[in-house]
């Protein structure tokens, strides 16, 4: 029964984040409120992570699978497309690039300030061993490989 | 030919073993273009013209597999909410680079369409480009452009963004974990997402996050900015 439980938690939190996209007046996606659903009863404790990561493991895998459909249907939009189609392809690829840097630059640059500041302050608090408290920061980072 | 016309699972049996075969590729040369995404669209696509079956035959079970994709997204709450703590560690440098990315993201499209000369509805079709499918839809709309064409560029970005994140990160060093679920969820949404759930968790769970986040402050940002061109 776990994968009905589990299913039933789910699809029924996905319900719920339906009904608040058709009723709710803002441009919030039902997958966005169910997310926010499921985080806040996972903190709150009402759901244990045993109670839906089986299934939600599932779901996560296939992912990649679920756009197939919607990208295969670029070949219906062919016509559509043929007029823009090198300027729309510019766009779409350069801009991707661009925000894809400057996103995880500055991610970077802020962590590493955040870091200096940690081990600045180890150092005026002259703590015996800031060389492990320097090292704390990236290498729980690596934790989720 | 009618028997495959009428049938429920061809198209799910169809996009299942075009991404075996897609992810079976990518493991035996391990090239990044080899992208079992791409492959899959390719090769179905491929299929359906050479026999002749149309995309709304295919989708007749396409859209099951689609159908669960509401469900999917809210399971991305499972890696984020396991990630938590690092993300309330990291909330200043998490918030801040996704307004970058969104402004950097509207700010190039400013640029290319005024290098290009392309028109106002032109411009407002492609503001979207970075953000989910179902909000991207509402926002475009809403700034007067063509949703059809938005939702192509959507997947655009999203399936080009899976497939140059590992070059980018390489090039642009982008290393830290963090830096790298970040800019995959707001450059390129949820298709990038699941590139970021194969990078790893923590990219994963902050990948999630930034799909969320884009999404609504590009709500905020775009009809703010609609009216340059």
């Amino acid at each position: 029964m776990k994968y009905v439980k589990e299913s039933a938690i789910l699809f029924g939190i996905t319900l719920v984040g339906e009904l608040m996209n058709l009723l709710l007046p803002l441009p919030v996606p039902a997958g966005v409120y169910g997310l926010l659903l499921l985080l806040v009863l996972l903190c709150s404790g009402i759901l244990k992570l045993d109670q839906v990561e089986a299934t939600g493991n599932f779901l996560l895998e296939i992912m990649p699978i679920l756009f197939i459909p919607a990208a295969v249907g670029l070949m219906e939009s062919v016509d559509a497309m043929r007029a823009i189609l090198v300027p729309m392809l510019v766009v779409c690829t350069v801009s991707t690039i661009i925000v894809m840097i400057t996103t995880g630059k500055v991610t970077e640059l802020i962590l590493a300030f955040g870091e200096k500041e940690v081990r600045e302050y180890d150092e005026h608090h002259k703590k015996d061993k800031n060389n492990s408290n320097r090292s704390t920061g990236t290498n729980k980072n690596k934790g989720g490989r | 030919m009618s028997a495959v016309q009428s049938s429920l699972y061809l198209g799910f049996v169809l996009s299942l073993l075009a991404y075996l075969f897609g992810a079976w590729l990518k493991k035996k040369f391990g090239w990044a273009i080899l992208n079992p995404l791409l492959i899959s669209v390719i090769l179905v696509i491929v299929i359906l013209k050479i026999f002749h079956i149309d995309y709304e035959t295919y989708n007749n079970s396409g859209k099951y597999i689609s159908y669960l994709l509401t469900p999917s997204t809210v399971c991305l709450a499972i890696p984020l909410y396991k990630q938590l703590e690092l993300l309330m560690k990291n909330a200043v440098a998490v918030i801040a680079s996704i307004i970058a990315g969104v402004i950097a993201s509207a700010g190039s499209i400013f640029v290319l369409c005024t290098v290009f000369g392309l028109s106002h509805q032109e411009y407002v079709t492609f503001l979207p480009k970075s953000i989910t499918t179902a909000i991207g839809m509402g926002v475009s709309e809403q700034a007067g452009g063509v949703v059809t064409l938005t939702v192509v560029c959507i997947i655009i970005t999203g399936i080009f963004g899976n497939i140059v994140a590992d070059a980018v990160f390489a090039i642009a060093r982008i290393k830290h974990p963090v830096a790298r679920g970040l800019a995959l969820g707001t450059s390129a949404h949820a298709i990038g997402t699941a590139k970021a759930l194969e990078l790893g968790e923590v990219e994963g769970a902050m990948s999630s996050l930034a799909i969320a986040v884009a999404g609504l402050l590009t709500v905020i940002i775009v009809p703010m900015i609609s009216g340059l061109i």
